[in-house]
């Protein structure tokens, strides 16, 4: 189904970076400020539904002048259709929170900035998931050694709500 | 203003009840934070990562045989599973048909796994209501069926039994019979123990409109498997992306009314019954033949090759000193678990380890609910819920 991404290049030809598919996965690469204009089209337009974030996760890629790519994976539960997007982005460089557009993506978001350090403008309640409040920096990058054994605080007793 | 009003008026601040990451009631190293009033809860906040042991790092730096083992300790109620869920990623990357025996193989380690993994769910769960007989009597087969595990890969929960292009080993002697037995008995447990809990009245009072979620708000929250169903949204990977042999063979997909707890637990009693019915089918149709590719970019040549050719000896060394070598590129990869979509986002640069391997657990979205669904009950149902959204820590923390 080449539907979803034929769309999307009729109404956002200019937003669209790259188009591609392998092994049956269709990707598209679009600019960080229009992916929520987009993922509202996605979501809302009939035909395509893309009514479910499925996944959320950044990739690095240190070489690179934007180093991380967010990528995201939606899916259709009308149309039984899969389509991934990625938008890329530097340090320091906030992207937009899909929050709004789905409730799923608030814990997918917390992970990204958990590991990538990836800031998300307009997220409810950006702070660490997996690690502890006190970790220093984003395990997931590559250039953060695998065998570094961070500090670990003496334990709060409470929890800072 | 009545005696009951003023009592209410005299509630001075919220209290907040901190509840595991040890703890008896919460399965697995889970945490949630309380704010109740009186014995209502009036929020929560789940705090997860106790159990998070570095899995898409470590990945990251083992060559893609490797990976394996870590994956049985995702879902380690349903280990089997998780194999397959990430053999299926690395297999779509290098665009790799594995033999036609391996994949009926995988498709009934996969139908076995489901059957466990929701005993064990529905069991603890009943066992958090009150009823522990049903405990019991869902194990005793579940029992069963990881001898049979044992005899098939030598470990009960960390199986490591798939390989990347096929499988480690053949089913053990006497599968047939022992899997059709198993069968039978979990076909009489499903039948007790809905006996048991179907109109029990304290079972129905304690689940019924408990833990409520609509449909809406369950596709908005990325439910998948057995609680979105409990919904009433029929979706299925193995009906909609149906891989291996799934179309050929005769089931349904149970589905809910209401998604609360009681019919999310029924949608996984169907669902024993309908793998029961699929591993019966199954045995009766998988073929004899090979259980590993012969695609040398993965598997090993054969031993006479090895010592008697030049060209075995030679696939030999590359496989085993440089490890599988897939080419540049990313798939997401998609397979029914026990709870729902578990998926495998892969990216290759080429290299003999993965780029970046991002593992997308059903729980992980299931749980972000958590504190909606138990907004205005008790905290005893705080307990209830947990245990039929069947959250497990492993694939939760990675």
């Amino acid at each position: 189904m080449q539907l979803a991404l034929d769309k999307l290049k009729a109404q956002f030809g200019e937003s669209l970076l790259e188009t591609s598919t392998f092994r049956g996965d269709e990707t598209a690469v679009v600019t960080r400020e229009k992916i929520v204009t987009i993922l509202r089209f996605l979501k809302e337009t009939p035909g395509l539904q893309f009514d479910m974030m499925m996944d959320l996760g950044g990739v690095d890629y240190p070489d690179r002048e934007e180093r991380f790519e967010v990528v995201y994976h939606l899916y259709s539960t009308v149309t039984h259709k899969r389509i991934r997007l990625k938008i890329r982005t530097k340090e320091g460089v906030p992207v937009p929170s899909i929050t709004t557009l789905y409730k799923a993506a608030n814990w997918f978001e917390r992970e990204a900035f958990d590991m990538f350090g990836i800031r998300f403008d307009g997220h409810p309640n950006l702070k660490r998931i997996l690690l502890f409040d006190e970790f220093e920096g984003h395990p997931l990058r590559k250039d953060y050694p695998v065998n570094k054994r961070p500090r670990v605080p003496t334990p709060d007793p409470l929890i800072k709500l | 203003m009545t005696a009951h009003d003023e009592a209410k008026s005299l509630s001075g601040e919220p209290m907040w009840i901190n509840v595991g990451p040890s703890h008896p009631a919460m399965h697995g190293t889970l945490r949630v934070l309380f704010k109740v009033d009186g014995e209502t809860i009036a929020d929560a906040i789940p705090e997860i990562g106790y159990l998070h042991r570095c899995f898409e790092k470590e990945s990251e730096v083992k060559c893609y045989t490797q990976v394996i083992p870590y994956t049985d300790r995702l879902n380690y109620v349903s280990s089997l599973m998780n194999n397959v869920g990430y053999c299926i990623a690395v297999e779509k990357l290098m665009g790799l048909e594995i033999p036609v025996r391996a994949q009926w193989i995988r498709m009934l380690i996969c139908e076995l796994s489901r059957i466990i993994d929701h005993a064990v769910c529905i069991g603890t769960n009943a066992v958090d209501i009150g009823g522990l007989t049903n405990f019991w009597y869902l194990y005793n087969p579940r029992e069963k069926i990881t001898d049979w595990i044992e005899a098939l890969c030598g470990a009960r929960l960390t199986t490591t039994y798939t390989r990347i292009g096929g499988m480690n080993r053949d089913l053990p002697p006497n599968t047939n019979a022992t899997l059709k037995d198993c069968m039978r008995e979990v076909i009489q447990s499903v039948k007790d123990t809905t006996g048991l809990l179907k109109k029990n009245r304290i079972f129905m009072e304690r689940t019924q409109h408990v833990g409520t979620i609509s449909k809406e708000d369950a596709i908005a929250y990325g439910f998948t498997g057995p609680c979105l169903r409990a919904c009433g949204v029929d979706t299925d990977v193995r009906k909609y992306h149906p891989y291996y042999f799934y179309k050929e063979l005769d089931w349904d997909v149970p589905v809910g009314v209401y998604g609360d707890s009681y019919d999310r637990i029924f949608v996984r009693f169907e669902e024993m019954l309908q793998s029961a019915r699929m591993v019966e089918q199954i045995l009766d149709k998988m073929p004899q033949g090979p259980i590993m590719t012969d695609d040398r970019r993965a598997a090993l040549p054969p031993k006479h090759e090895v010592y008697g050719s030049i060209e075995g000896l030679i696939q030999q060394f590359k496989i085993v000193m440089h490890g599988i070598l897939p080419p540049k590129g990313e798939v997401y990869s998609y397979t029914e678990a026990a709870n729902g979509e578990l998926g495998f986002y892969l990216v290759s640069d080429g290299s003999s380890k993965p780029y970046r391997l991002k593992v997308r657990p059903p729980c992980f979205a299931i749980y972000q609910a958590y504190p909606e669904l138990i907004k205005g009950h008790l905290i005893a149902d705080a307990v209830a819920i947990l245990g039929n959204l069947n959250i497990v820590a492993g694939e939760l923390d990675r």
